[in-house]
């Protein structure tokens, strides 16, 4: 074992380097674009959403009652297709103040994610929504919220057809 | 099972830097230099090439595996590369492990390479895409969430505070002052200044989380006949495990890695541990974010749920402790440069076990080790059990 060969050094750049040009470097951006289809199940979801309604799935094996919904449960891998309308109402199962913007910007007032489990679905199904309309330091994990939604000649059939969720 | 049994015989690494000036390649080729030097093996002595790296965006190049073949060697030989997110650092020493116990090879190189300071200026971007594109990225989710809710579900659930949660990230900091390529070791770091550090999204603060790095790690692997005649200290690998939670991840209990537990069974069935807590004597867990290290320490049944902590608070996680955690600084501490972070830890517990960690050498002669890895849509388990 030669041990002075285990750690090898490498050239460390300070950020500087890239604007005082002391290193040499290339730069570029891409213009990627995509069409997603929402699929079968998501897309009764969105049609849903856009009537105001959030929409969930049930398995037809284990029972369960998922959200988002899906075309099959992915625990007994059987096929799904009953789909119901849930209530638009629910508990913070978590959440974080976020100070940081998806481009990693600083923001002074935190954007407020949460999981929130969904009245109707099974224990602990949960959708990723934000929360509004609180202080920040009063929102707290086991809180009931409800869906605040945009007006119904707003809606795209979109998740951002519920602006957020709000104390109930 | 029919399966032969693999060494590691040689390890080596490139520092963790935040922004290198070498290429992917060129990282991977000191890397891949080193480890061959270890054990004084040519580029002509190995059978195949595993090769683990991230996902292309960051790097900007399509067929990225197919890219650095050149830097990691695999000029004319069997090649492949594997790619599970954050769990692949774990994932490709199992892959080259099975290359090798299939009988199909007797001598695979083990590389993993990450050059993240690529997609600039912050290599977060490159991580939106992990979320749903039609539930979840219309509402500009950023990837700190992901493990803000998760740490809060974990917190909350238990009782357990942020101020016993940043005694990991102190421990592991203070580890890394030792290792030799580290980016961020700290002899000095308290708890107050990782409570003290800015808040991202709260209850995550910038000293929780892992830096951003660039850096390769190599190791070499062999089957039994072989690795004798390479080495009088052989170190084996005598179990691994991986396994995937579901993708619905707003589904899941997330106050519990399942996956790992799934993994670690695995694991530790294959190396007949029937008892971790006694027969583990080194561990390294994934610890990109502070409170990751404990939820991984209880999915690897090395600590009851919600309990991991104490091995923190009662001095076991020292290297004098009873279970050293993370003894090279973890990723925490040397850096996490994704794929490659995986492998530090199978190339510490390498080092470790022969007795061959300089500063951060575990006394009493440790006879096994386990690491493990998480990822893909924070759902995967990779374990790797290791022994005398
Ligand atoms: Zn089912």
């Amino acid at each position: 074992m030669n041990a002075k060969n285990r750690y090898y050094p490498i050239n460390s750049l300070p950020e500087s380097a890239f604007q005082d040009g002391s290193i040499l470097f290339s730069f570029d951006t891409f213009n990627t674009r995509y069409a997603w289809d929402c699929g079968v199940a998501i897309g009764e979801y969105l049609a849903g959403l856009r009537e105001g309604k959030i929409i969930g799935s049930t398995c037809p094996k284990c029972h369960r009652t998922m959200v988002p919904p899906r075309l099959f449960c992915e625990w007994c891998y059987q096929p799904v297709h009953h789909f119901l309308p849930l209530l638009d109402t629910g508990t913070i199962l978590t959440f974080s103040l976020c100070y940081v913007s998806w481009d990693v910007q600083r923001i002074t007032e935190p954007e407020i994610p949460a999981v929130i489990a969904i009245d109707g679905a099974s224990k602990n199904h949960g959708i990723l929504h934000k929360i509004g309309e609180i202080e920040p330091e009063k929102v707290h994990i086991g809180m009931r919220v409800r869906a605040l939604w945009k007006a119904p000649e707003d809606r795209t059939g979109d998740i951002t057809d519920i602006l957020y969720f709000k104390p109930e | 099972m029919g399966l032969r049994k693999v060494a590691v015989v040689g390890a080596g690494m490139t520092q963790f830097v935040r922004r290198a000036q070498e290429t992917p390649k060129e990282l991977a080729f000191k890397a891949t230099r080193a480890a061959l030097d270890s054990c004084e093996l040519s580029i002509q002595d190995i059978d195949a090439i595993c090769l683990g790296t991230a996902p292309d965006t960051f790097d900007g190049i399509h067929m990225n595996g197919e890219y650095l073949s050149d830097g990691v060697g695999a000029l004319g030989k069997p090649y492949i590369r594997s790619y599970v997110g954050g769990g692949t650092g774990v994932f490709v020493p199992i892959q080259g492990w099975y290359h090798v116990a299939s009988g199909l090879f007797d001598l695979v190189l083990v590389v993993a390479e990450e050059k993240m300071s690529s997609y600039y200026p912050h290599p977060q971007g490159a991580f939106l895409t992990i979320f749903d594109h039609t539930t979840e990225r219309p509402l500009k989710p950023n990837l700190l969430w992901i493990f803000a809710l998760e740490m809060n579900r974990y917190m909350a659930t238990y009782g357990i505070s942020k101020e016993d949660i940043a005694q990991v990230s102190v421990l592991h900091k203070r580890n890394a002052a030792d290792h030799p390529a580290a980016l961020l070791g700290d002899k000095k770091i308290t708890v107050q200044d990782v409570l003290n550090s800015e808040v991202l999204a709260w209850p995550v603060q910038r000293l929780d989380v892992s830096p951003v790095s660039d850096g390769a790690v190599a190791i070499v692997l062999a089957a039994e006949h072989v690795a004798r005649r390479i080495t009088d200290k052989p170190i084996w690998i005598e179990g691994v495990g991986w396994s995937l939670d579901t993708a619905y991840w707003t589904n899941r209990d997330l106050a519990y890695p399942r996956y790992v537990e799934v993994a670690a069974k695995m694991a530790y069935e294959m190396a007949g541990i029937k008892e971790p807590r006694k027969e583990i004597h080194i561990a390294e867990p994934y610890d990109p974010f502070d409170y990751k290290a404990l939820h991984h320490l209880e999915g690897l049944q090395l600590a009851d749920r919600g309990k991991a902590i104490e091995l923190y608070l009662n001095g076991s996680a020292k290297r004098d402790g009873n279970l050293p955690i993370c003894p090279s600084g973890g990723l925490l501490g040397v850096g996490n440069p994704i794929a490659a972070a995986g492998l530090m830890k199978i190339a510490e517990l390498f080092w470790q076990l022969r007795g061959e960690a300089d500063g951060r050498q575990i006394p009493g002669s440790p006879q096994k080790g386990i690491a493990q890895a998480w990822g893909d849509l924070m759902q995967v388990g990779t374990v790797v059990i290791m022994g005398k």
